[in-house]
C-alpha cells in the first residue's frame, strides 16, 4: 500500500479565522488510489481542513500536490483544473436547475479546456447513480436528501478528479442510503479516484478507508491504517462505543 | 383620443418598451451574477449611438482612446498580479487581450474610410469599440471589491456613472446626434403607418431576447452564468470563476446597451447624457421583475414603455413622474408579498 506514489501531502498546515486557530500544524498524506478518512467530533476542524485544501481558505504551512507546491495563490478554479474537487457538507447544488444541467456544469472546467469526453463521463455517472438518470429533467431542489448527495457526488465526478474530497456525505441521510453512498465511495477506488473522506460516522468511514486520521480540536491526535484505528481502544471509546455514531 | 392616436401611441410605447426590456434584461443579468446594480447601463446606450455617429462622420471616436487607456490599466494590473504570483505564463494572453486588440482596432479604424463603409460594418465597428468597456470597467471598478455588500457596489456604480457621463460630455460634446435609419421609408398597415426603423427595433429586440433565452437555456457558458447567480460557492467548486462570470455578464450588458443605442438613435436624438434616463426606465422594469425574473422584468419594461407613451398624451408634463412613480406601488407590493431575507448569498 505505501508503495503507491503520494498524491497530496500537507505538512504543518495551520488555518486561522482571525485570531482563532482552527487547525494547528496538521500533517496528512494521501496516496494515489487510496481512501483516506479524517474522523473526529464536531468542531474539530475537519471542514476547515477540506476548505483549505480546496483553496476556499488560506492556510499556513506546506501543501504539495503531485510533487508540486500548492500555495494559497492557487485559486479554487485552478485547483479544479488540477484535479481536485470538493463535495461540501451543504452540497451547494444549483437548486433551480435540472439534474442534467447540474451534472453538465460539473464538467465546466473540462469543457472550457476543450475536453469533450465529458459525455462519456456522464454515462459513467449515470451508471453509478441510476437514480440520477431517472431524475435527469427534475430540478435539483426537488430531490430527496439522498438523491442530492448522489447528485453532488456525481457532479464532482463529472470533473474527472484525481482527488475527491467528501465532507460528511452521510449527514442527515437514512441508514439505507448511507450504505449506498459508502458502497459508491469504495467503488471510486477501483476507478482510480483517490478519496479524502471527512466523517462523523467513524464506523462506516473506517470500514471503507485505507488509512485514517483522528482530528481533535484542530490537531491530529491519532493516525494509522484504518483497521488498526478501528481496534484502537481510544478510538473505540470515543467514536465507536455503544451508540458511538456521534 | 381617437383610435388613430391610440394606435400611434401604442406603437411608440411598444418600440420604447422593447428597448427598455433589453436594458431590463441586462440589469437583471448583471445583478444576478455579480450583485451589482448597474446604474451606468444607460451610458452604453449613449456611447453606442454617439460612437456610431462619430464613425459615420468619418472621425475616430474618442471612446477608442478610452479602451486604449482602460486596456493599458487592465494589462498593468493583471500583469503585475500574474508576476507577483509567479505566473508569467499568463502574460502573453493578458497583453494580447488588453493592449494588442485595442491597438489593432485603432490601426484598423485609422486606416479605413469610415464614412464610406456600409452601415453594417459601421455598426460592428462601433460595437467593437464600445463593448470592451464592459469587461474593462468590471475589472477595474468591481472585481477588486466583488465580495463587498450590495450597497458598496451600488455606490461604486454611481461613481462609474458620473465618470462616464463626464467623459461622454468630453468625448462627444453637448450636441445631440441622430444616425440614419437602417432602412428609410414607412409601411402602411391598415389604419396606421410604421416606420421601417420601428420594425427593425422590434425585430432585433425580439431576436436578441430569443438569443439570450437560448444562451441561458442551451449553452454551457449561459448555464454557468445562471449557476453563478444561483450559488457562487457551488459554481466556484465547478471551476466556474466568479471573475469570468462577472466579465461575461458585463460584456453582454455592454453589448445590449450599445446595440439599443444604435437601434433607437435613428428615431430619437441622443445626447451624451440621454442614456441615464433610458437606463433608469429599464431599471423600473427590472425592479418590477424583482431584479431576479427575466420574463417579468421584460414585461414590466414593456409596461413602462406603454405607460410613458400614453401619459405623454394625457399629461405630458408629468410623463417621467408617472413612470417613476410606478416604482412605489411595485416596491410596496413586493415588500408585502416576498419575505425578506437578510443580505448576502
Amino acid at each position: 500500500m505505501s508503495m503507491r506514489p503520494v498524491l497530496l501531502e500537507a505538512k504543518d498546515l495551520s488555518v486561522s479565522y482571525g485570531k482563532v486557530e482552527a487547525l494547528h500544524k496538521v500533517g496528512l498524506t494521501i496516496r494515489e488510489g487510496e481512501i483516506v478518512t479524517v474522523i473526529g467530533p464536531n468542531g474539530a476542524g475537519k471542514t476547515t481542513l477540506l476548505s483549505c485544501l480546496m483553496g476556499l481558505l488560506p492556510g499556513r504551512g506546506e501543501v504539495s500536490y503531485v510533487g508540486r507546491p500548492l500555495g494559497n495563490d492557487f485559486e479554487v478554479e485552478e485547483r479544479v483544473g488540477l484535479g481536485l474537487t470538493l463535495v461540501p457538507e451543504k452540497r451547494e447544488l444549483f437548486a433551480d436547475m435540472s439534474v442534467a444541467d447540474n451534472l453538465l456544469l460539473g464538467a465546466f472546467d473540462r469543457y472550457r479546456r476543450g475536453d469533450r469526453a465529458y459525455r462519456e463521463t456522464l454515462a459513467e455517472v449515470y451508471g453509478i447513480f441510476p437514480r440520477l438518470r431517472e431524475r435527469a429533467e427534475q430540478t435539483a431542489g426537488t430531490l430527496s436528501g439522498g438523491e442530492r448527495q448522489m447528485l453532488a457526488m456525481g457532479r464532482a465526478l463529472m470533473a474527472k478528479p484525481k482527488l475527491l474530497m467528501l465532507d460528511e456525505p452521510s449527514l442527515g441521510l437514512a441508514p439505507l442510503i448511507i450504505r449506498e453512498i459508502f458502497r459508491t465511495v469504495a467503488r471510486l477506488r477501483e476507478m482510480g479516484v483517490s478519496v479524502l473522506l471527512v466523517e462523523q460516522n467513524a464506523r462506516a468511514a473506517l470500514q471503507v478507508a485505507d488509512y485514517g486520521y483522528v482530528l481533535e480540536t484542530g490537531e491530529v491526535s491519532l493516525e494509522g491504517p484504518s483497521a488498526e484505528l478501528a481496534n484502537d481502544p481510544r478510538v473505540i471509546e470515543a467514536y465507536l462505543g455503544l451508540g458511538g455514531k456521534h | 383620443m381617437d383610435f388613430q392616436i391610440a394606435l400611434l401611441l401604442g406603437q411608440d410605447g411598444l418600440t420604447n418598451g422593447a428597448i427598455y426590456a433589453l436594458l431590463a434584461l441586462a440589469l437583471v443579468l448583471v445583478f444576478a451574477v455579480t450583485r451589482v446594480i448597474f446604474i451606468p447601463q444607460g451610458e452604453f446606450v449613449a456611447y453606442g449611438a454617439l460612437t456610431l455617429a462619430t464613425l459615420q462622420a468619418g472621425q475616430l471616436p474618442a471612446t477608442l482612446w478610452l479602451i486604449l487607456a482602460l486596456g493599458a490599466a487592465v494589462a498593468a494590473l493583471d500583469g503585475a498580479q500574474a508576476l507577483r504570483h509567479g505566473a508569467a505564463r499568463k502574460l502573453p494572453r493578458i497583453l494580447a487581450l488588453n493592449l494588442a486588440v485595442p491597438l489593432a482596432l485603432w490601426f484598423l479604424l485609422a486606416s479605413t474610410d469610415l464614412a464610406g463603409l456600409p452601415l453594417v460594418a459601421q455598426v460592428l465597428l462601433a460595437l467593437a469599440v464600445v463593448v470592451p468597456l464592459g469587461p474593462m470597467i468590471y475589472r477595474l471598478a468591481y472585481q477588486p471589491i466583488a465580495e463587498a455588500p450590495v450597497l458598496i457596489l451600488l455606490i461604486v456604480s454611481v461613481a462609474v456613472h458620473v465618470v462616464l457621463i463626464g467623459l461622454g460630455l468630453l468625448f462627444f460634446g453637448a450636441e445631440g446626434t441622430r444616425t440614419p435609419a437602417f432602412s428609410e421609408g414607412t409601411l402602411e398597415l391598415g389604419a396606421t403607418t410604421l416606420q421601417y426603423q420601428t420594425l427593425w427595433i422590434l425585430a432585433i429586440s425580439a431576436i436578441l431576447i430569443v438569443a439570450l433565452y437560448a444562451f441561458f437555456g442551451r449553452s454551457i457558458y449561459g448555464k454557468a452564468l445562471r449557476a453563478t447567480a444561483l450559488n457562487r460557492t457551488g459554481a466556484r467548486l465547478m471551476g466556474i470563476s466568479t471573475t469570468m462570470a462577472g466579465k461575461l455578464s458585463f460584456t453582454l450588458a455592454a453589448l445590449i446597451g450599445a446595440f439599443s443605442g444604435i437601434l433607437i438613435s435613428p428615431i430619437t436624438t441622443l445626447y451624451y447624457d440621454s442614456g441615464f434616463l433610458i437606463g433608469l426606465k429599464g431599471f423600473v422594469g427590472a425592479i418590477i421583475g424583482g431584479l431576479a425574473s427575466y420574463p417579468v422584468a421584460a414585461a414590466g419594461a414593456l409596461l413602462v414603455g406603454f405607460l410613458e407613451s400614453y401619459s405623454s398624451f394625457y399629461a405630458s408634463a408629468f410623463k417621467e413622474v408617472i413612470v417613476f412613480t410606478l416604482i412605489i406601488p411595485v416596491l410596496l407590493w413586493r415588500s408585502l408579498t416576498t419575505h425578506h431575507s437578510e443580505e448576502d448569498e
